[in-house]
């Protein structure tokens, strides 16, 4: 890419309240599907919060003065924001894209591509906030969420979601096929999964390793404020993860969008 | 406007498409008058499907003009939009939806209220006779039913303009017949039709005016039943091929274009009915025939037999 082209990334979309037709056509599909799109979320906190929560906790000490059950059930909301949003603009906004052609089905009436892209990236940035409002529901239940705060979960997780479905998206609009995304899964997502203060706190990690991660790992900060909301300990730095969050989002939405418009209109 | 002349809807002018170094549509100019139904011909690659996708303005322009309406496709491209129907050539309806959501969907981009589109996608599931479809998942309709589904969905805004790229590619002869005839009945409304076709029968039954391209250029253009008379004459001649057969064709007459074809020689000439006689007199051939000139000929005599994937 020149110069030029990189600059042109960045244009800003032209977008109008059409978005939304697109995320409701999205929203449509799921509401048919519902009954088997809810099992998923509901099952697996439950699995992670018996196997490791209190099967492995039991062999582990206490962490930042809390049993570990207690320190993973927040990570636990916060990755279900990561992978909910990040699958449904990798897979499932690629099988729309390519096998479905369903874009090519909007762009021929008044929405533009742009405002495609974007509803898919709120489609994606909403199963964030729906499937963790399921699994911090489930937390809830099981009796680890201890501050009123964490009401303010859901909004954080539009946000969290949006991050990582432009992320995705970037990757849609480079995947020659649908099993290159087998890449960004093993080479971003597992180790981010891992890495982000999620199973262990990242103080454990090397000093350079800890400053990679909060510098480019939008989970931690997803993780950092999820666990604060959930455990009612705000501190200053949360600010600066929100900020983080709003400014990737911000960079990498308008991105994506243009990416995708550079692969699909010649 | 002259209120003689009849009004332009669409025109191109040296419209122009590169892909790469690759011209695709390569300077091309035409006009469509208002109520008219306008087709594109050509082989394989020769630039219709991009022609029509400027058209209907998701395919920017490398250089030239098009205006619809009016309106140029680069800058007011929602407008055109908004007034135009597109059935394209592959199938992308919505398959997680029912015949009918997958129309109140698509009605939704339109900013049709719920109650209007509710209405015209009955009357448009009758017309196209798949009201009894109406909550059927689209995967088990047959392939005819989906095509005629996607021509619902392209007149749910009620369009000026219908952009049919090949509407029938695909389907048996009843389900054809019965989207020209839909097509037909719509033209009688004052829609005007824009279609793409590799059937020259198709062409034939519904264009008033036709242009084949070929090479991304329009290589001729006019009526389908002038063009036969020009490029062809109004009969053709097959005759069983042989040595003797050729040999006599070529010495008995200067204005004799011959062409073989498998078994065959497809005789063009100006008095086919004398050339039949003379070859029936000096060969007992049981397989000659005379028959009437179509697009066919003048398509293949124009782009050349040759494959061209």
């Amino acid at each position: 890419m020149k110069g030029g082209e990189i600059t042109a990334q960045f244009r800003l979309p032209r977008l109008s309240y059409r978005v939304w037709k697109v995320w409701m056509r999205d929203r449509d599909v799921f509401m048919k599907t519902f009954r088997v799109n809810f099992i998923p979320p509901l099952l697996e906190p439950v699995l992670y919060l018996l196997a490791m929560g209190f099967g492995l906790g039991l062999f582990v000490q206490q962490i930042e003065g809390v049993s570990y059950v207690q320190f993973i059930a927040p990570s636990l909301v916060a990755i279900s924001m990561m992978f909910n949003s990040f699958f449904e603009c990798t897979y499932g906004s690629f099988v729309r894209m390519y096998y479905q052609k369903t874009f090519d089905a909007i762009i021929a009436t008044p929405v533009n591509l742009e405002e495609v892209i974007a509803g898919e990236l709120l489609w994606g940035a909403t199963k964030s906030l729906i499937n963790s409002s399921i699994v911090l529901g489930i937390v809830a239940l099981f009796g680890l969420v201890s501050s009123p705060l964490a009401l303010l979960i859901p909004p954080i997780s539009f946000l969290v979601g949006l991050v990582f479905a432009s992320i995705a998206m970037c990757f849609t609009s480079v995947a020659p096929n649908i099993d290159a995304f087998n890449y960004p899964q093993f080479l971003l997502i597992t180790p981010m999964f891992l890495f982000s203060g999620t199973f262990f706190p990242i103080t454990a990690l090397p000093q350079l390793t800890q400053m990679i991660a909060q510098l480019f790992l939008p989970l931690t900060h997803a993780v950092s404020l999820t666990r604060s909301l959930i455990l009612g300990r705000l501190e200053p730095s949360l600010l600066l993860s929100l900020a983080w969050l709003m400014v990737t989002t911000i960079v990498l939405f308008i991105l994506s969008i243009n990416l995708m418009k550079r692969r699909l209109i010649k | 406007m002259d209120a003689l002349e009849p009004s332009v809807l669409i025109e191109a002018e040296g419209l122009t498409k590169k892909f790469g170094e690759l011209k695709a549509v390569d300077g091309i100019n035409f006009k469509v008058v208002k109520g008219e139904c306008f087709g594109f011909l050509g082989p394989n690659g020769a630039g219709k499907t991009t022609t029509i996708k400027m058209v209907h303005c998701v395919l920017p322009l490398t250089s030239g003009r098009l205006y619809m309406a009016g309106k140029s496709v680069t800058e007011e491209a929602r407008e055109i939009k908004s007034m135009i129907g597109v059935a394209p050539q592959e199938d992308n309806l919505d398959p997680d939806f029912t015949v009918q959501h997958n129309l109140l969907v698509y009605a939704r981009y339109f900013d049709i209220p719920r109650d209007e589109a509710t209405k015209r996608a009955e009357d448009l599931l009758k017309f196209l006779a798949l009201d009894e479809k109406k909550n059927v998942i689209i995967e088990q309709l047959s392939a005819g039913m989906k095509r005629r589904l996607i021509l619902a969905r392209a007149l749910l805004n009620e369009p000026q303009i219908l952009i049919l790229d090949e509407p029938t590619t695909g389907l048996d002869p009843q389900a054809r017949h019965l989207i020209w005839e839909k097509i037909r009945s719509l033209k009688k409304r004052g829609v005007t039709v824009i279609l793409t076709t590799h059937y020259m029968e198709e062409a034939a039954q519904l264009c008033d005016r036709i242009v084949i391209m070929d090479y991304g250029k329009i290589i001729e253009e006019g009526k389908p039943s002038e063009l036969v008379k020009k490029h062809i004459g109004e009969e053709v001649l097959e005759v069983p091929n042989s040595e003797e057969v050729a040999e006599f064709l070529q010495s008995s007459s200067k204005d004799i274009r011959t062409e073989v074809v498998g078994e065959k020689i497809h005789v063009f000439t100006d008095e086919p009915k004398g050339v039949f006689t003379r070859i029936l007199k000096k060969f007992p051939l049981k397989e000659a025939v005379i028959r009437d000139a179509n697009l066919e000929d003048v398509f293949l005599k124009l782009t050349g037999r040759r494959l061209r994937e």
